[in-house]
């Protein structure tokens, strides 16, 4: 029953003899080129901020498809990316005993000073 | 051929080129093989199309300028004359959805269809690299709004070479398979670049005006540049130097008619229709 059913993927369409066949169909992710992370500074002075992630097979071409993929709109005057694997997160099932103790610290908050007036930024 | 004739053919020899090959790597547009390719194509193309208007734009300026008399041999296609005997002015989308084949100037490499990811690639290096060189000369002529243009595109221009220069380097000299198939695409297409370097009647006018480009200063650039890409990407320089031409003149292979087919349909059935 399996070899029935074929699966569309994204630009299959219309384009499967010229692309090399019923490849699609045969689709594996290890074949896949690797994610990254893009990150997008907006203007000088500003940081760069995590936008979104694409798929490209190096760092040269992640920059140019995060080009075209998120600075369309004038989003961006610098590009970083990163790939997705070098990221390292802290684990969301001990975020009780990482982040939950600093809840009642409210002396590490700065707000039993008295500021004079003319200090704004603080 | 008076000079603002051919002026007004030599303006829309680059918009055609334009046009068609915007169209041409617009219908990349949903099937592109990766969704950030897909995104980078339809950029490009919008690029072109975003020069093939003001192209446009500038011709239709000429041509409203022209007495009744020269507007009435300027075009063949009846959909114009009929415009034109009316005492109508014509403006972009005129030009561009009511031409017929014959008097379209692009040259023949911008109609070639997509085949595949080589073939598209191929064919756009080409173009990019001739565009780089040529609307950089472009940027000096004395027709103020052209070197506009060509100072407008160079920056589009340079990220389009960019991005065809990197995908011949990387398929060219990737695995057996991709290699193999750039080689073949750049076969094929080889015989269509020649045109690029050929000068019409309007270019040879114009380059001599002052306000176009003599494109034979380009040839040897073109070639520089070329021959080093080819050879990072390990590809071999096709040696046959019998080239195709004719669609400067109007005479173009039998793709252009279905391009304007599917380009022109909605203006051609409902004339005026805006959405």
């Amino acid at each position: 029953m399996n070899q029935f059913i074929n699966k569309n993927l994204y630009g299959d369409y219309g384009d499967k003899e010229q692309a090399g066949g019923a490849e699609g169909s045969n689709h594996n992710a290890a074949a896949e080129w690797p994610l990254w992370e893009v990150f997008i500074r907006s203007k000088a002075g500003l940081d760069h901020k995590h936008v979104g992630s694409l798929h490209a097979a190096d760092a040269e071409m992640a920059i140019e498809n995060a080009r075209d993929v998120y600075t369309r709109r004038l989003e961006g005057i610098s590009i970083w990316v990163v790939e997705s694997k070098y990221i390292h997160a802290s684990d969301p099932a001990t975020a009780d005993s990482m982040y939950e103790p600093a809840n009642d610290k409210v002396y590490r908050h700065p707000t039993f000073y008295n500021l004079p007036d003319e200090l704004t930024h603080m | 051929m008076n000079e603002s004739t051919s002026q007004l053919i030599y303006t829309l020899q680059l918009a055609d080129n334009a046009l068609i090959l915007g169209h041409r790597i617009s219908e990349w547009c949903g099937h592109g093989p990766v969704l950030e390719q897909d995104i980078a194509l339809t950029n490009t193309a919008l690029d072109h199309l975003g020069q093939a208007r003001s192209f446009y734009q500038h011709a239709a300026e000429q041509f409203n300028l022209m007495p009744v008399e020269v507007k009435k041999q300027q075009f063949v296609s009846p959909a114009l004359q009929q415009k034109i005997d009316k005492g109508e002015s014509l403006d972009e989308d005129d030009l561009a959805y009511l031409r017929d084949g014959w008097d379209f100037r692009n040259v023949l490499l911008v109609e070639q269809p997509n085949k595949d990811w080589a073939y598209t690639v191929v064919r756009s290096f080409f173009a990019d690299v001739f565009n780089f060189y040529f609307y950089k000369e472009l940027q000096k002529s004395k027709d103020a709004a052209l070197a506009a243009i060509a100072e407008k595109s160079l920056k589009e221009v340079t990220y389009h070479l960019r991005w065809s220069s990197e995908w011949m380097i990387r398929l060219g000299d990737g695995t057996e398979e991709s290699h193999e198939r750039m080689q073949t695409a750049l076969n094929e297409r080889w015989a269509y670049s020649g045109e690029l370097f050929e000068m019409s009647a309007a270019d040879k006018a114009m380059a001599e005006a002052g306000i176009g480009v003599d494109v034979a200063t380009i040839k040897p650039l073109w070639d520089a540049h070329v021959d080093g890409i080819l050879q990072e990407a390990t590809l071999e320089k096709p040696a046959n130097k019998w080239m195709q031409s004719g669609g400067k003149d109007g005479r173009h292979s039998e793709h252009l008619g279905y391009i304007l087919a599917e380009l022109q349909f909605m203006q051609r059935a409902y004339p005026n229709m805006e959405w």
